[in-house]
């Protein structure tokens, strides 16, 4: 495979969308240079480079931008048209896409509402990511990915990348936080499929370590506890406080904001 | 039931996305109304059991939901003719980005300038302008976003400018004074036929947005 062009990327370790653009550069076997970005700190370059979100991951092309993990899902896709990652069926296509949009903006969002929240909040959360489960999983067995080992078919596609980096803070919260999320006898495809993928070379090359990432869910699950008035009653802990914050307090909820944000699917 | 299906409700600017897709690319479609006030249909529910949402475009049988979604699907079905999307990668990255951008910031924004009031309303004022400058900024001295040719972002924002009018009374504002080429390159956009066949009149769209307030409780 010729790579005759320069790939730098920005990213954050412990970032699901970070591992996204991680992956699919190891898919398609690119040499890149990396930069680890603190999100409560931007870099210059990051903010130079994506001065909009001012969020990682965010990759340079021969010095030229591209931002938002699915863009450059598709750009590096594009590019690079060995491997494909996304079928050339344009109804296969907005098949993964949808859902794509479903992992970003339904599963991740609610995953994370598990994790920031307690008590009835909490149930509600865990609730509604089974909800989401159910419906990828009935996908899986009846749906547009009937019989398939991967999202993608044979192999790893846009879709498995976009789901399986972040499903493993579902195994992380589970642990963390003492709650079901994805039961095998209730969701045997989509939990078959999350093994299958984290065997996968390219994966366990990307995804950090378990014990690392328990570390770091414990680290912000013990910060927001402390930061929330009412744990047994609160339903979702880590939400901006208005004007009732020390100034310390300000900086370790915004911080805890983007953290948050960082975890979703 | 004709080859392509488009489930869709008048006003919807996400619909309309949709309309102008196919108009451009000179495809003939059967449009369905939904009611989106009252009962969906049993073809919405069936075509979009996730979300239940219009628009949804069924291309023999098989349904797309999401209006950017179908935009793209649009585009790749039929490929030969006016190209939505450019054909360079780096091009067509920086334009999804942009169309991600209207829904993300422009519209998200937008409504909440006729959701809120007072402080609330005046800040979301602020911010909004601060996005039609980014886009001020994007869109330059270029025609269209996609530049010569009418394209995806072009898709993406035109039917939004039928709302103009609500976002500057609701809020107080001018949207050509805080960006006057993208105010330009809406006049520009309702000379095309497919625009101009699929939005609103500012009117009609302002008397939903009454009739949203007061569903919100602003009034």
């Amino acid at each position: 495979m010729d790579q005759s062009s320069s790939l730098k990327f920005l990213g954050s370790w412990a970032d699901s969308h970070t591992h996204r653009v991680r992956l699919a550069l190891k898919l398609k076997g690119l040499v890149f240079e990396y930069q680890e970005e603190d999100s409560a700190n931007p870099s210059s370059a990051l903010l130079l480079h994506n001065p909009i979100y001012k969020k990682v991951p965010a990759l340079l092309h021969d010095g030229r931008p591209v931002v938002e993990s699915l863009v450059i899902l598709q750009y590096i896709d594009e590019t690079w048209t060995d491997n494909p990652i996304m079928h050339a069926d344009p109804f296969e296509r907005a098949i993964v896409r949808f859902w794509c949009h479903f992992a970003d903006d339904k599963l991740g969002p609610a995953v994370g509402l598990v994790f920031s929240s307690a008590g009835e909040g909490q149930k509600a959360a865990v609730d509604q990511v089974h909800e989401n489960l159910k419906l990828l999983e009935r996908e899986l067995r009846d749906g547009a990915f009937k019989g398939r080992r991967f999202f993608g078919g044979d192999n790893i596609g846009l879709l498995d990348i976009v789901l399986g980096c972040g499903s493993y803070w579902l195994a992380v919260f589970e642990e963390v936080m003492e709650v079901k999320l994805v039961d095998p006898d209730t969701f045997p495809l989509f939990h078959a499929w999350l093994r299958d993928f984290e065997e996968q070379k390219e994966v366990k090359e990307t995804i950090p370590p378990i014990d690392k990432l328990l570390e770091y869910a414990r680290g912000i699950r013990q910060m927001m506890l402390s930061l929330s008035t009412d744990t047994t009653t609160a339903t979702t802990i880590g939400a901006p406080a208005t004007g009732s914050t020390t100034s310390n307090n300000d900086a370790a909820v915004e911080e805890i904001g983007l953290l948050q944000e960082s975890l979703v699917l | 039931m004709k080859a392509v299906v488009l489930l869709d409700f008048w006003a919807s600017p996400f619909g309309q996305r949709c309309r102008i897709a196919l108009a451009e690319k000179g495809v003939d479609y059967e449009y369905r109304e939904e009611n989106v006030l009252g009962d969906k249909s049993p073809l919405l529910l069936q075509s979009n059991p996730v979300h239940k949402k219009i628009p949804v475009l069924i291309h023999d049988g098989k349904p797309v939901c999401e209006s950017l979604i179908i935009v793209q699907y649009i585009d790749e079905a039929w490929p030969d003719r006016a190209p939505l999307l450019p054909a360079d990668p780096y091009s067509r990255a920086q334009a999804r980005f942009w169309a991600d951008f209207v829904d993300v910031k422009f519209n998200e924004c937008g409504s909440r300038l006729w959701k809120l009031k007072g402080e609330a309303q005046a800040a979301a004022k602020e911010e909004f302008i601060g996005i039609l400058k980014l886009l001020e900024g994007e869109l330059g001295d270029k025609k269209y976003f996609g530049g010569d040719a009418f394209g995806f972002v072009d898709v993406a924002l035109a039917p939004f400018v039928s709302w103009f009018y609500s976002y500057e009374t609701c809020a107080g504002f001018s949207i050509e004074e805080a960006a006057p080429k993208v105010a330009a390159w809406g006049k520009r956009c309702m000379e095309r036929e497919s625009v101009a066949n699929a939005l609103s009149h500012p009117d009609k769209i302002y008397e939903i947005v009454g009739v949203l307030k007061k569903k919100f409780g602003v009034e």
